[in-house]
């Protein structure tokens, strides 16, 4: 009895608040946007409104069963659980169904389950597990090696499933090792290296390599305590210059074709008359045209068309942005940010190294999310079909991100134990 | 040591409000700072018209327009946005009735609410203005351009194939297509439907509430422009193409001509055939069931998809791979006791002994008999089963048993027997050259398509060799010819082997005693081969091949005329008036001419 009323106390009743509402809104929206006049009732379950409250009583049962278990259990078991979720993932290469060109799902009866979705939590355990181990050093080679083993198994998994937007994900999972000691240098040097692959998109080879070849010299030039290793910067400059013909390779021959023209058309390279682009035009005219106040619940008209793709899934953020306006946008925006700031506060005050970790991965994951679906939604990336978490239709995706964050929460429910 | 790495959650935290702030930034420029993206008060929807590109048009080898695109308008609804209306009149403007009227609205609201269907398929200009002035009481409601396809000359009706509107399948298969669209159902249409079908535009408009049009949205900013389709240049050759159709009226069956030259396809008739304009527009429907319970079965494209034993032309086949495998010889002489002989009696009244030549050209069934066991008892090779292998290795090399995957669509492979199907009936050991002897003869259980034996034309005339047969020779620009189609496939058969046949080919219009003596051409060097082919169900089918000029061929033919009895009474004369029509651009003997024009083999 006593532990009970300790679990309830202990709760971090203000991330569930959070999640609460975040659900909530994604459920009014998914109705908005799926609305028709035939099927009038929200609980309708030949639609997809009807279907996500389905998935949200179930997410919460399974929150429930999360808190109730032994907090111990998923440290315990981190690595067999994720052991599973890579055994799920094979499975689903071999015998799954494949949606949209995406052979991702397991179809069970009427529902289709999507194992990527889970795979997020299940790595992020191994990952906390194994980062937690005492006298585990990150500066070692073989830990980093072993750590983007755990996380890249997975990831490449998923690509094979043609899956490009969930495997991305977990190169969210960086910011945890960032976290736990990973050099800064190696993140600005990913950076970097990021930032020569879109100019090198955008740029003629030549002029590009000419323009690093100068600014090589200046610094050996400028700098006297750097004149002495000019070797290594040669070295740095012919890597660029190989890398940046790679670059060019790999753009022409390794991306799919649809991959290509979403990144051209971003960068402004090609114009949308084909309509590669189209999509996110959709999407802006239905977000700026919301205005200030937006038009209402039920209102919106462009979002209605179904011009927009995954209205409901991908695309949810449309309807927040065409009905509730500007307002409604930084309500959502405002939610997640404080969600993933109280993530990283409460991921602070742990003592367990486990939970910690976990933490950073918690928010690392949904920070990914959130900076890519609705940075797509509003033209800043380019069209990666990852959900909004807690929010966009989907059960594998509201079941997945509900255990993800509901075990950190029980995580938390017991930091006061751990001496 | 691990806190010493604590203040780097400022980092992370500044990482997350530094992209909420760039995104709440981004949002305020996007819907409050940016006005343009309001819509103005009194319009309160945007309607995407759909643009639709031309279909691309077709046209034979010499530039004749064999298929382009007209003008027509299709009734849209977007079911959403209908309000109430005096269905009585809007019902007598388009001519429907009531209930249609509402059965299409269900069919449309079961749809989509939001997206547009088609209400009414391909209205005529004329009926367009009218419609056009009392459009506006009807919210909802609006036109939208398309086309039609239209055929100048009423020809090759299957080859080109039809479109027509995309059903669910397509739709799933491929989201460019929307309800209401085109696509190619059959033949070139829908082969080459990619290529064809060009690029949909959208034109966004702003729409008031009483369904009038307020003018572009933003200056046409996210409209896209219509792409029109590529054009196909096909090889076919019109003149003869029209000129195989007329000569195959009332007749069953079909003709293939091919350039042995390049394997382009020059002419491509079945028979019965039908006008091309039929399956077009609003008539579509009516006249395609009409079409498809007729019992001569005019749909069906008999030289692709009907097979038939090769019957006594593929005694060729068995001449050149027994030359081959060295078991024959152009001196090689049989016997043959007509009627009395055994296994196989011989039809044909003939001198005997005699030799390879004479027998190809005299078509002698014993003679060839002899030449199949010879094959399959061919001491090189340790069983019967082997020798069998190494018959059908040469055979399927010369074109049989498989198709050609190139753009003939539902195209069929016809069947070679293996050694496995007989070691299935007779159990391993237990068959020989005598159970199978049917083969010899191209009887039994062998099937061809008209194609493939157009293609063993070719492949003779080449003395060994065959381009893979096609329709289109270049897509988009007329001077792109297509690469995949330029390679050079060689048979297993030296091309000496040809020598001796392609003179008994010669013979069967030049010689004494040829089959085809009568229908010859003066001039011209036609080398050919009768085929009457048993029938099961009915009077024999008459089949011919044919190419000419022999030292320098520039086509190459099949031709069956089913139900018609001795290869030499129909097949062979069509062959000759193709070849002279073709070779020539004239026609000399209008005496056949006529035979053949007024021949009837359709007893209704």
């Amino acid at each position: 009895m006593r532990q009970q009323k300790s679990i309830i106390q202990n709760l971090d009743w203000i991330t569930i608040l959070l999640y609460f509402l975040l659900v909530l809104i994604g459920w009014v929206n998914i109705y908005a946007a799926v609305y028709d006049e035939q099927h009038r009732s929200i609980l309708d379950m030949s639609q997809n409104y009807g279907r996500q409250l389905i998935w949200i009583i179930t997410s919460v049962a399974l929150a429930l069963v999360i808190l109730i278990i032994d907090a111990k259990f998923f440290s315990t078991f981190a690595y067999i659980i994720y052991f599973l979720i890579i055994l799920l993932l094979v499975g689903v290469l071999l015998g799954g169904r494949e949606i949209a060109g995406s052979k991702s799902w397991f179809q069970i009866g009427a529902f289709s389950l999507q194992p990527a979705e889970f795979a997020k939590f299940a790595t992020t355990l191994a990952l906390a597990k194994y980062l937690s181990k005492i006298d585990l050093n990150i500066s070692k080679l073989s830990t980093r090696v072993t750590a983007a083993a755990i996380i890249f198994i997975p990831a490449s998994l998923i690509l094979m499933q043609h899956d490009t937007g969930s495997a991305l994900v977990f190169a969210a999972l960086v910011l945890v090792l960032f976290r736990e000691g990973l050099s800064g240098n190696l993140l600005v040097l990913g950076f970097l290296i990021g930032l020569l692959f879109i100019l090198a998109l955008l740029f003629n080879k030549f002029i590009l390599i000419g323009f690093l070849a100068v600014n090589a010299m200046l610094v050996i030039w400028l700098f006297k305590e750097i004149r002495r290793k000019w070797g290594w910067i040669a070295g740095v400059l012919v890597l660029a210059s190989i890398y940046v013909y790679s670059v060019d390779y790999a753009f022409e021959n390794v991306l799919e074709p649809h991959q290509k023209k979403r990144i051209n058309v971003l960068l402004g390279k090609e114009t949308d008359i084909h309509g590669a682009g189209y999509n996110i035009n959709q999407s802006k005219i239905a977000i700026g045209s919301g205005g200030f106040a937006g038009k209402g619940f039920l209102k919106g008209t462009q979002t209605k068309f179904k011009f927009v793709p995954e209205q409901s899934t991908d695309f949810i953020f449309c309807t927040v942005g065409e009905e509730w306006g500007f307002i409604g946008s930084f309500i959502v925006i405002g939610l997640f940010v404080g969600l993933m700031i109280r993530i990283v506060i409460i991921a602070e005050r742990q003592r367990s190294q486990f939970s910690r970790i976990y933490g950073y991965g918690v928010a690392s994951i949904l920070f990914f999310h959130f900076a890519v679906n609705i940075g797509m939604t509003i033209g800043l990336f380019p069209v990666i079909g990852i959900p909004l978490p807690f929010v966009s239709y989907g059960g594998s995706s509201l079941w997945g991100f509900t255990i993800l964050l509901f075990i950190f929460i029980r995580q938390d429910s017991v930091r006061l134990e751990l001496l | 040591m691990n806190r010493s790495f604590s203040d780097r959650k400022y980092i992370i935290i500044i990482l997350i409000l530094a992209v909420g702030f760039i995104f709440i930034a981004r949002l305020f420029y996007l819907q409050v700072l940016d006005q343009s993206y309001l819509l103005s008060a009194e319009s309160n929807v945007l309607r995407h018209n759909i643009i639709y590109p031309n279909r691309g048009l077709i046209y034979d080898r010499n530039g004749k327009l064999l298929v382009y695109d007209e003008a027509a308008y299709d009734l849209m609804v977007v079911p959403g946005q209908v309000e109430e209306l005096d269905t009585i009149e809007f019902c007598q403007l388009l001519n429907i009735s009531d209930s249609t009227f509402k059965a299409r609205l269900k069919k449309a609201k079961s749809y989509s609410y939001y997206k547009p269907s088609t209400f009414v398929a391909q209205i005529t200009k004329e009926e367009f203005g009218f419609l056009e002035e009392k459009l506006y009481k009807y919210p909802g409601f609006f036109v939208q351009s398309r086309s039609l396809r239209k055929y100048p000359l009423p020809i090759a009706a299957h080859l080109l194939g039809y479109i027509g509107e995309v059903d669910n399948r397509d739709m799933d298969q491929d989201p460019y297509y929307r309800m209401g669209d085109y696509i190619g159902k059959s033949g070139l249409e829908r082969f080459y439907e990619k290529e064809l079908r060009g690029s949909k535009g959208v034109q966004i408009v702003m729409v008031d509430v009483h369904n009038r049009e307020q003018g572009s949205y933003r200056n046409g900013r996210y409209d896209t422009v219509a792409i029109p389709g590529d054009n196909l240049y096909l090889s076919l050759d019109a003149d003869l193409q029209s000129y195989g159709e007329k000569l195959m009226q009332n007749k069953i069956g079909s003709i293939v001509a091919i350039d042995p030259r390049s394997g382009e396809i020059l002419a491509f008739v079945t028979s019965p055939t039908y006008d091309p304009n039929l399956l077009v527009g609003r008539v579509r429907g009516d006249n395609f069931s009409h079409l498809s319970k007729d019992s001569l079965k005019p749909l069906l494209n008999r030289a692709i998809m009907g097979t038939y034993p090769p019957g006594s032309t593929f005694k060729m086949v068995n001449a050149l791979v027994g030359l081959q495998e060295g078991v024959l010889h152009d001196y090689t002489s049989y016997s043959c006791y007509g009627p009395a002989s055994t296994p196989i009696r011989c039809t044909h009244d003939h001198i005997s002994p005699l030799e390879l030549q004479e027998a190809i050209e005299q078509s002698c069934n014993p003679y060839f008999w002899n030449v199949f066991k010879s094959i399959i008892n061919n001491p090189k090779y340790p069983s019967v089963a082997d020798a069998f292998n190494a018959w059908r290795g040469h055979v399927t090399s010369i074109g049989f048993g498989h198709k050609f995957n190139t753009d003939i669509p539902f195209e069929q492979s016809g069947n070679i027997p293996t050694a496995s199907l007989y070691d299935k009936i007779y159990q391993p050991g237990h068959w020989n050259a005598l159970t199978i002897r049917s083969l010899a003869i191209g009887q039994g259980e062998i099937l061809i398509t008209p194609l493939q034996l157009a293609n063993l034309s070719v492949v003779i005339a080449n003395r060994g060799f065959y381009y893979p047969p096609h329709l289109v020779r270049a897509v988009g620009m007329p001077e792109a010819p297509i690469e995949a189609y330029k390679q050079k496939l060689f048979t297993t058969i030296e091309p000496q082997h040809f020598a001796v046949v392609q003179e008994a080919m010669l013979d069967v219009f030049e010689g004494e005693h040829g089959t085809a003596r009568w229908a010859k051409l003066d001039g011209v060097e036609i080398c050919g081969k009768t085929g009457t082919v048993q029938n099961p169900h009915g009077k024999d089918h008459s089949m011919f091949i044919a190419f000419a000029p022999k030292e320098d061929p520039k086509i190459a033919m099949s031709v069956i005329v089913e139900n018609s009895g001795y290869g030499s009474t129909w097949a062979a004369p069509i062959a000759s008036l193709l070849i002279e029509q073709y070779l020539n651009d004239t026609i000399s003997r209008p005496y056949i001419e006529k035979r053949i024009l007024e021949g009837n083999l359709i007893s209704k």
